[in-house]
């Protein structure tokens, strides 16, 4: 593991370990407390797998009272938790902790309710992403949200990390999909947030809920707005001489009033390692892919490829391939879900970034990128979504190499540090957890992350929920109380008063 | 006569709320105070106006963002946004002529954190859905910022989603940042004529659940639709379920044709053209049925979408008001009769049995300072809320007790 410093394990709870596990144990089933380290070793590390650590222990509740009495003793007697869904996190969010508690949800994989009259559907956190939709599929509904890892990841998980997809920039991320809640906070005590009906009745707690990385509370329940399957999908494959110009159609298309619901790009690496690996019939001469996915009424759909067809040509796209049938359009996605796996095939290892930029700023940020690749003496790939900004650039390297890890990392910080210099944020969608905290400083001042760290305050004072993720420095609650105003300062003479 | 500070930027935001803290003045935060009627009736010792602060500082159409200084017009945001064809997608209501006041007024930061979204909620979600970035003084006198400008962003803690509906109580934003969307070509509505409710949240229901994207379903009864300038709803004096279809041409002709199959099981039906239905969706946006007889108290209830019509039924079966539906259901607009409690204790009993929260918009200042505007939060949410507004206003000079009298 490179040099991450996480907050010092608590001896005295180390010490107390096998006490912790039996009390553990008249809370949940016995086999449901694992303490052997063997055992353990499963959860010693998330998407994230530079990084690993073996809890303390693991708990497997499977109901909210079980969570409730958990927390509460942990609060009681001091003991930091760390929450787990699928494990798929890529910032190191479910990383655990030496001294503390691993909390696996993995047992709350029940869909309680699917209520179409009011179009939602009631889940336990540990029901995968790609559960919901199967749930409603036959009845021709789907849940929107569809990170790539949907067949694995958890909407507890997805919660946690406000997750999203190829089709957010359409349908939203995460958050603009839950309608309520329920949590348990580190006290034990049980908050439904939301429900069934739409916006907050005080302040949006749900909106500081969703991305809270596992900071805030427990989630033991989750309702998501489920949406009748749009009649059709059709998708565009297009090929590009240059990235710019890849770039430029897709604001031209944009700017022509259309939002497809999924705007997918590549670079010239990442399209020869998917086309090696799934043979999706990809131009292999390009420097760009585009893939443009329109989807909603058949007569909408049919009219809207004609006219992305036609921004594509004004924009020099060397191949344009419109999807006729259902395979065809598959077959144009399969090679960009498969993109991640593609690159492992050509190198032993990958380090996924995830960036976002001003999209305009994309032909800079890649010139950039290739620069640092240089600099750095390692390859990258890039897919990108492209609607929305959000860059996965995908770091080549071989972990057997000594110092190639630390050297990926310091090229993933770079190229964070570039799109945040370039208007952007270090994280789209996949967290800030363990990985990108200490560069939070780059985009937030030292109030700003104040700030933040006060809702962490309202939840969880005591700071054992996840302590470690997404701050760079912790502060204590007692000292962010504190006010700096400095007394009389004002009736300042240059502001307007009437 | 109480002072008012207008600061030009957010240092002198920073100074003003420095002031009150130190010399214990609590502060009215308000823009173009186009919806000051709304909220308990709060005593203020000093005033910070935000329309000093204005200009669009940033217009990205093609990268769907816009950033303003918060105290911007609504209007100059709308035109800005309508010479490339886009909008806020959230259909920000304007609530001035039910106020009793002027239309077209209200401030871009004033929208947001009041987190108020039209009749295309449903379907694009509220204003906090669309509020990207923010630069905000806290109650201790601190600038900070929070999110991007860019639309696709977890870098954090979003701030932006407890300062949309915070109104002003948590923070004062001088800058602002939101994700803007083009706006659809054109629009029809689909109406049917008749229904009484329960059938016509059947038949919401029913547009809702087929694929043909409706952005938009409200069910007005016979005596509201009669008050409607859109002839074809006026005409008949029937009641009237109306559901939106916006897009490109060939797609809205599609699919209302498409919607009137599905629909003409359940009574008369018939297609409102682009114009009426805009005439209309605008009417059941800003409430203009209820823009007479102000002494009537208005709330805005949202409840489960199925649940709508049998807690219209509860509440009429107690007291006399007059109400319809939006968000297909799930938005029930009443008014209630002028005495006593504004009838808040029926209608909140009403609600809680369905889950949901009722809010009154529109209420004399003797109602607004006896009962509580918005929806009482449970203990536990209660005990957050304030703990929240105790870290960002610790000394409570951000309009005190406009939420709530303790917070
Ligand atoms: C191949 C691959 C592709 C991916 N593609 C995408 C993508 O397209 N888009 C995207 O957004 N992400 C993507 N991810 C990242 C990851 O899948 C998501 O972040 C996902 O939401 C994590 O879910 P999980 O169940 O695995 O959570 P975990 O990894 O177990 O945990 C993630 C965080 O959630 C917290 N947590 C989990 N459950 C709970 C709970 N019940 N209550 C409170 N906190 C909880 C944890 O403490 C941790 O902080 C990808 C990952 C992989 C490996």
């Amino acid at each position: 593991m490179s040099n991450l410093i996480m907050p010092p394990p608590d001896r005295k709870v180390l010490g107390r370990r096998r006490e912790i596990a039996q009390h553990l144990r008249s809370i949940i089933a016995a086999e449901a407390v694992i303490d052997d380290v063997e055992e353990m070793r499963a959860y010693e590390s998330d998407g994230l797998t530079a990084y690993r650590q073996i809890p303390m222990l693991v708990a497997l509740p499977s109901t909210t009272d079980q969570v409730s009495r958990i927390l509460k003793f942990c609060q009681d007697e001091g003991i930091k938790v760390v929450p787990r869904g699928a494990g798929t996190s890529l910032s190191g969010g479910a990383l655990p902790l030496e001294d503390g508690l691993l909390l696996g949800m993995a047992k709350f994989s029940s869909v309680l309710e699917v209520d179409y009259d009011n179009r939602c559907a009631v889940v336990q956190p540990g029901v995968t992403n790609l559960a919901i939709t199967q749930a409603v599929e036959a009845d021709g509904f789907y849940y929107a949200p569809d990170p790539s890892s949907q067949i694995a990841c958890t909407i507890g998980g997805n919660v946690a990390e406000n997750s999203g997809g190829v089709h957010c920039l359409k349908y939203g991320l995460t958050t603009n999909n839950i309608l309520g809640l329920e949590v348990v906070l580190i006290t034990g005590e049980v908050v439904r947030i939301g429900g069934k009906h739409l916006d907050a009745e005080g302040y949006d707690l749900l909106g500081l809920m969703i991305g809270s990385e596992g900071l805030l509370g427990v989630v033991t329940e989750v309702t998501v707005r489920i949406l009748p399957k749009p009649e059709t999908a059709r998708a565009l494959l297009m090929g590009f001489p240059a990235s710019e110009q890849g770039g430029a159609c897709v604001a031209d298309i944009i700017s022509a009033g259309i939002i497809p619901g999924g705007m997918e790009m590549m670079d010239r690496l990442a399209i020869h390692a998917a086309e090696e690996f799934v043979h999706a019939g990809y131009p292999l001469d390009v420097e760009a892919l585009l893939i443009v996915e329109l989807d909603g009424p058949e007569a909408e759909v049919d009219h809207l490829i004609s006219r992305v067809s036609a921004i594509a040509e004004a924009n020099s796209a060397v191949s344009i391939r419109v999807s006729e049938t259902e395979e065809e359009r598959t077959a144009f996605w399969a090679g960009r879900k498969a993109a991640f796996p593609a690159v492992g095939r050509i190198s032993p290892d990958y380090y996924c970034m995830d960036g976002t930029i001003p999209r305009r700023q994309l032909p800079k940020v890649l010139s950039r990128m290739n620069e640092l690749s240089k600099q750095f003496g390692l390859r990258v790939a890039n897919v990108f979504h492209a609607g929305d900004g959000n860059l996965h650039p995908l770091i080549l390297y071989d972990a057997n190499e000594p110092g190639e890890l630390e050297r990926a990392e310091e090229f993933g910080a770079e190229i964070l540090k570039l799109c945040v210099e370039v208007g952007g944020v270090l994280t789209g969608e996949h967290g800030v957890g363990v990985e990108k905290r200490d560069l939070m400083g780059t985009m937030f001042s030292e109030t700003d992350l104040e700030h933040q760290q006060r809702v962490k305050c309202v939840f969880d004072a005591d700071s054992l929920l996840n302590p470690g993720k997404v701050f760079p420095t912790l502060h204590r609650c007692a000292e962010l109380g504190r006010m700096h105003i400095h007394a009389g300062r004002l009736p300042f003479p240059d502001i307007p008063r009437f | 006569m109480s002072e008012s500070f207008k600061p030009e930027n957010a240092t002198q935001i920073a100074d003003v709320v420095a002031w009150a803290v130190s010399h214990e003045k609590p502060l009215e935060i308000h823009g173009q105070g186009s919806k000051r009627g709304i909220g308990r009736a709060a005593r203020f010792g000093a005033a910070l106006d935000t329309t000093s602060l204005t200009g669009i500082t940033l217009y990205e159409p093609e990268e769907l963002v816009l950033a303003a200084r918060a105290g911007t017009p609504m209007s100059e945001v709308r035109a800005a946004l309508g010479e490339h064809a886009q909008e806020l997608a959230f259909e920000p209501p304007d609530f001035g002529v039910l106020l009793g006041g002027e239309p077209g007024q209200g401030t871009i930061g004033g929208t947001l954190a009041c987190n108020l979204g039209g009749p295309r909620r449903i379907k694009a979600g509220a204003a906090r859905d669309h509020f990207l970035g923010a630069t905000a003084v806290s109650g201790r006198g601190e600038m900070f910022k929070t999110g991007g400008r860019v639309v696709k962003n977890v870098t954090g803690y979003d701030l932006c989603k407890v300062l949309a509906g915070s109104w002003g109580t948590l923070a004062v934003m001088s800058d602002v940042i939101v994700k803007v969307l083009p706006a659809a070509e054109t629009q029809a509505s689909v109406v049917v004529h008749g229904l009484a409710p329960a059938d016509a949240i059947a038949a919401m229901g029913d547009a809702m659940r087929s694929a043909y994207e409706v952005s938009a379903a409200a069910y007005l009864p016979g005596d509201i639709a009669r008050r409607s300038q859109a002839a074809p709803l006026s005409a008949g004096a029937a009641s009237a379920v109306l559901l939106r279809i916006e897009g490109i041409e060939p797609s809205v002709k599609y699919r209302t044709d498409r919607l009137l199959g599905i629909l003409k099981p359940y009574g008369r039906v018939g297609i409102v053209g682009n114009d009426a239905s805009r005439t209309a969706w605008r009417e059941i946006r800003n409430v203009d049925f209820f823009a007479v007889d102000h002494s009537r108290p208005v709330w805005r209830v949202s409840v489960p979408p199925a649940a709508g019509a049998m807690v219209l039924a509860g509440i009429s079966a107690a007291v006399s008001v007059q109400g319809y539906f939006d968000w297909a259901g799930g938005l029930l607009w009443l008014a209630a009769p002028a005495s006593d409690d504004g009838a808040a204790q029926v209608i909140r009993t009403a609600v809680s049995a369905s889950g949901g929260h009722a809010t009154l918009i529109r209420g004399s200042d003797a109602l607004r300072s006896t009962i509580d505007v918005f929806e009482p939060p449970e203990a536990v949410m209660a005990m957050l809320s304030q703990r929240l507004k105790q870290n960002f206003d610790p000394s409570g000079v951000l309009n005190p007790g406009r939420m709530n009298a303790s917070m």
